[in-house]
């Protein structure tokens, strides 16, 4: 001992034993947070109370113990399984950091987990449902009269071409390319951050089909313009103008103006 | 006559023929040997007017097929996304040239694209005129035009904006019905005028056609003419060098040189229009859909040249006041007609502005280099500081979105540094362009560093300094100093009081802050002196340079050179050669 003894009091001491302390506490947590979902996977509880347990260890310190709210999150008494799903599928829950809003990343529960999580909350109090498949399904619906319904209810945050927009305060409407047609209905139905609540009776989930069909359209189109500069409108288009064209053309000046002296 | 070429004597041949009916000989050869001098910047102008030949030829084809109706029609066209909806006929006729006609979205997007380039290269063309003070007399009228004519582009653009009818047009032309209503006394009725009756109406497209495709080009195409003309007759500016002063033009002769290099660039202009026409997509209509008052998309903007009025409105705090039951709309109005009435009178007023507070009423044909009218080019500067940050206002939503930031905190970092930045830019470019003076001062008197260093014999270490180029001499010493002002006498030598003393006091302290700091050029007898301890630097080194054996010197540093094997001092080498 007293090779440890003569050095206890160097100062690099102080340095390791936070980065050994880091190490473990890090680590820790990391076995931890990798084991508890494969736990719930492999227990043989119901659904409801398998939610449950999972609403206990990875929502309740936000939303509160009986998802009643607190200061640091809403309640989620009748928000429906649509909104869980929504928001755990698309991995903006749980939160990866406070700001302005949740931002979207790789879900952290599986399939069945997030199903466990949203039979739970939907059991607590009734809410919308989980969009069936015969909901999300477009292949009837009128394109051009979704175009018109898009550009009523939705371009004004997402933009014309769904590519999305600022809103106040950090806020944003997010990119619309990537989104499925679930998504899109449970957004629709629960309205998640800034975006108003299109319930059915405001909007019947027909004219729901025709937006999708349009959004897919736009997802899915072609640009016959050429290099379409993100569809962003003339700020991109300024922006090419000035930065490509006006310098090519600038080079070519000066290449004449060099020649011929 | 046998040695006498072919081509030669059809070319002589036509000269004659048009020659005895037009009489153009005499013209010909009086112009067609005129000289022009050579500069890149001096194509800026050039590239204008080539987009605008382009816009000109595009928007021909473009008449051909589109309807400046507002009737309302269902489009039965082959974009399916748009297929059984309600839309003006202005709207569908431009689906039409971009989805049905052949070619036509080439050329709709030539035209858009050039009316873009116009407006840039037009406003590049400004900032070289402004910057070299091309502006001063006897060219203060050819400024003038150029001015209308950017406020013609402007007007071009956006009309030609708002006739294809889609959701961009219509929330333009929103706004601009907002700005005339926000007019004190007469906004209302203007608005009702211009729309005949309530926004949006059914008559602003065919109202908007005539000015776009007839009223405004043909007054571009005259002011362009008179100002092609002026050029002419006036000459070109040239910018300072060897043999350039105000009285002669250097430069290439109007043929052969001039004429194939500007017909050159024609076709490079015309080239890369022709290619990003293809290859870029611009405005795709049938995407924002066809306009209806209840609609607006995200990020809607305006084409990149009102992008700075859309800017400052977009900036402008929410003020309104009530005067007798009539609202005036500050938020409105300042920025959207007071700012840029402001702005352009001010654009327009500049070279008489200048010519008054200088009292400098001589003709230039020698162009100004920045540093040397260190005021101008920082009012320059201040005024292009402001006009960016009300065009980064223009784009906040779209920064906001791109960069993960807050609107609002874009909008009240702009708000805040609108007032900061451009007098900073000022004193910061005057404090350059003195420094950059000074620097051509030293480069007279001690030449320039040639960055070799010599150890003399003594010990002293000196840099070489090099004469300067005969051009770079010509240029520097091409600055003229003009000296403020003389602050007024209340009462003259009689004792008789001076009536206009208040004028000419506040004209001396405009005079004094524009030319009071100032570096003025060195003496000839103190260049002279320089230029001689130049000489001296050479005439140490030259011994070094006129080494015999210089491929054996195996190391030299510190000025002093060392045979292989042994050490010898400066004296020694002397000797020895």
């Amino acid at each position: 001992m007293k090779f440890l003894a003569a050095r206890r009091r160097n100062p690099l001491v102080a340095l390791g034993l936070l980065l050994v302390a880091l190490v473990a506490v890090g680590g820790g947590y990391a076995a931890i947070a990798n084991i508890q979902p494969a736990q719930a996977s492999a227990s043989s509880q119901t659904q409801v109370e398998e939610g449950k347990r999972l609403y206990l260890a990875g929502c309740s310190s936000c939303h509160g113990m009986a998802a009643q709210g607190t200061s640091n999150g809403p309640t989620l008494l009748g928000v429906g399984a649509a909104a869980v799903d929504f928001q755990v599928s698309t991995g903006r829950m749980p939160l990866a950091a406070p700001g302005a809003q949740a931002i979207v990343k790789t879900p952290t529960y599986n399939e069945t987990q997030i199903a466990a999580l949203a039979a739970y909350v939907a059991s607590l109090a009734p809410g919308p449902a989980i969009p069936t498949a015969e909901d999300t399904s477009f292949d009837n619906a009128d394109v051009a009269q979704g175009g018109v319904l898009f550009r009523t209810n939705c371009a004004q945050c997402h933009q014309a071409a769904g590519q999305g927009g600022a809103l106040t305060q950090g806020k944003w409407a997010p990119n619309l390319m990537q989104a499925t047609p679930k998504e899109m209905i449970e957004a629709m139905i629960t309205g998640p951050a800034s975006m108003p609540v299109f319930s059915d009776g405001t909007l019947p989930i027909k004219d729901k089909q025709a937006i999708i069909s349009y959004v897919n359209n736009l997802q899915n189109a072609s640009s016959p313009g050429g290099l379409d500069l993100g569809r962003l409108g003339p700020v991109t288009e300024g922006l090419f103008l000035w930065t490509a064209v006006f310098a090519a053309l600038i080079a070519a000046a000066v290449w004449i103006g060099i020649k011929a002296r | 006559m046998s040695t006498t070429s072919p081509v030669e004597t059809k070319g002589a041949a036509a000269a004659t023929y048009l020659d005895q009916r037009l009489g153009s000989n005499k013209f010909l050869a009086r112009n067609l040997g005129k000289v022009f001098p050579d500069h890149w910047s001096f194509m800026l102008g050039e590239i204008a007017l080539y987009s605008f030949i382009v816009v000109l030829l595009t928007g021909t084809y473009l008449t051909l097929f589109f309807k400046p109706s507002m009737v309302e029609l269902v489009y039965n066209g082959s974009y399916v996304p748009l297929k059984g909806i309600q839309m003006s006929e202005a709207y569908s006729s431009t689906l039409d040239i971009s989805f049905d006609v052949r070619g036509g979205l080439l050329i709709r997007q030539m035209h858009h694209w050039a009316a873009l380039l116009f407006v840039a290269a037009m406003s590049v063309h400004m900032f070289r005129v402004f910057f070299t003070g091309a502006f001063r007399k006897p060219r203060e009228l050819n400024w003038i035009i150029g001015v209308v004519l950017v406020t013609m582009g402007l007007g071009a653009g956006f009309t030609g904006y708002s006739l294809p009818d889609d959701l961009l047009s219509g929330t333009g032309l929103q706004i601009i019905r907002g700005i005339v209503q926000s007019i004190p006394v007469i906004g209302t009725w203007g608005a009702f005028l211009l729309f005949g009756g309530e926004f949006p109406g059914t008559d602003i497209i065919s109202r908007l056609y005539p000015i776009h495709i007839l009223l405004i080009p043909g007054l571009i195409l005259a002011l362009v003419t008179v100002h092609l003309i002026m050029v002419f007759t006036q000459k070109h500016t040239q910018f300072p060098g060897p043999g350039r002063t105000n009285d002669n033009v250097v430069g290439y002769p109007l043929l052969p040189v001039y004429m194939a290099k500007a017909g050159g660039f024609f076709f490079i202009v015309f080239g890369v229009i022709a290619l990003i026409g293809g290859l870029v997509s611009i405005n795709p209509i049938w995407i924002f859909g066809p306009y209806t008052p209840d609609q607006v998309s995200a990020g809607s903007q305006p084409d990149w040249y009102i992008g700075w009025l859309d800017g400052a409105l977009r900036l402008m705090p929410n003020l309104e006041s009530t005067i007798a039951g009539f609202t005036l709309s500050w938020n409105v109005l300042v920025p959207s007609v007071i700012i840029p009435g402001l702005l352009f009178t001010a654009l327009g007023a500049y070279p008489f502005i200048e010519q008054f507070v200088t009292g400098d009423k001589r003709e230039h044909h020698l162009l100004d280099r920045p540093r040397n009218a260190p005021t101008r080019t920082a009012l320059g500067v201040m005024a292009l500081t402001f006009y960016l940050l009300l065009f980064i206002g223009g784009g906040n939503d779209l920064i906001a979105a791109a960069f993960n930031m807050s609107i609002n905190s874009i909008i009240w970092f702009l708000r805040i540094t609108l007032f900061i930045l451009p007098p900073l830019m000022f004193v910061l470019t005057r404090r350059i362009c003195l420094g950059l003076q000074r620097r051509d001062n030293a480069k007279l008197l001690h030449g320039y560093e040639a960055g070799r260093i010599l150890r003399l014999p003594h010990g002293e270490f000196i840099e070489v300094h090099e004469p300067l180029s005969v051009k770079e001499l010509a240029v520097i010493t091409s600055k003229s100093d003009i000296s403020p002002l003389p602050i007024p006498q209340k009462t003259d030598i009689d004792g008789v009081k001076n009536k206009n003393y208040k004028s000419e006091s506040r004209r001396a302290k405009l005079s004094h802050f524009f030319y009071g700091e100032n570096i003025p050029l060195p003496t000839a007898a103190e260049i002279a002196a320089g230029q001689a301890h130049v000489a001296h630097d050479a005439a140490i080194e030259a011994p070094l340079h006129a080494y015999e054996d210089a491929d054996q010197i195996e190391n030299f540093h510190g000025g002093v050179l060392h045979h292989p094997g042994m050490a010898q001092t400066n004296a020694e080498q002397q000797d020895d050669r």
